[in-house]
């Protein structure tokens, strides 16, 4: 089980903040690629990688980024604090 | 090395008397306060999201990058999130150290790195309807004077 969070408008459109999945998937890519099939809400959420950021247990990370004992894994636009 | 990551507004004077009366052997100190500001003067208010955990985290491993980098006798970075107004402090960055040079660059790094390492997002709102702020490319490349080869 991995927890999955969605912040700003990844979070607006997908409609919830966090859920919990079951997954086999390999790496950050193969979840967004599983994520996708799900429902239309996911696919206009996912659909543009380079629009999106990602971390991996509250790092930041890349696509590439291996999933095995990770617990939490977090999608959202490119940050602008400050 | 202090982290407040808040929605309760603050006091940018407060908090810089209290931060110089706590660093020891400091001869610069140097503050940067950013401010929601409303430059076509259409907004209402501003409404900003983060991560809690990742936030302070992310945060933490800037200051420590920085007090890494200059020679510094403390440094605090407060940002707020949720429902801010108009006019309101957003975040402040405060660096001392024996020398100006190195609380100015140092406050200059925490600044470049927070814009676009720290998970906030910005939202803006007016009478119209809101929207989420779009990063900017030269934030991006404002990091890019930071790397190391």
């Amino acid at each position: 089980m991995i927890d999955v969070l969605y912040f700003a408008w990844v979070r607006e459109r997908i409609g919830l903040p966090k859920e919990r999945l079951e997954t086999s998937a390999v790496t950050v890519r193969d979840l967004i690629a599983e994520l996708r099939t799900r429902e239309e809400r996911y696919e206009l959420a996912f659909s543009d990688l380079r629009s999106l950021r990602v971390a991996v247990d509250q790092e930041l990370a890349d696509f590439d980024a291996p999933l095995a004992g990770v617990q939490e894994v977090a999608f959202f636009p490119p940050m602008t604090g400050g | 090395m202090h982290v407040s990551v808040q929605a309760e507004p603050f006091d940018a004077g407060a908090e810089l008397n209290r931060f110089t009366a706590q660093v020891a052997g400091a001869g610069a100190v140097v503050t940067f306060t950013g401010i929601v500001r409303d430059t076509a003067g259409v907004l209402s208010g501003m409404e900003i999201e983060h991560y809690p955990g990742m936030t302070e985290r992310a945060i933490r491993a800037m200051q420590n990058e920085a007090t890494a980098r200059w020679a510094l006798c403390g440094c605090l970075v407060i940002h707020r999130y949720g429902a801010l107004r108009v006019g309101e402090p957003i975040m402040m960055v405060a660096t001392a150290a024996p020398h100006r040079a190195a609380a100015f660059e140092a406050a200059e790094f925490l600044m470049d790195y927070l814009k676009s390492r720290a998970p906030f997002w910005k939202k803006e709102q007016a009478a119209g309807g809101s929207d989420w702020v779009a990063a900017q490319d030269a934030d991006e490349t404002a990091l890019c004077r930071w790397q190391k080869d």
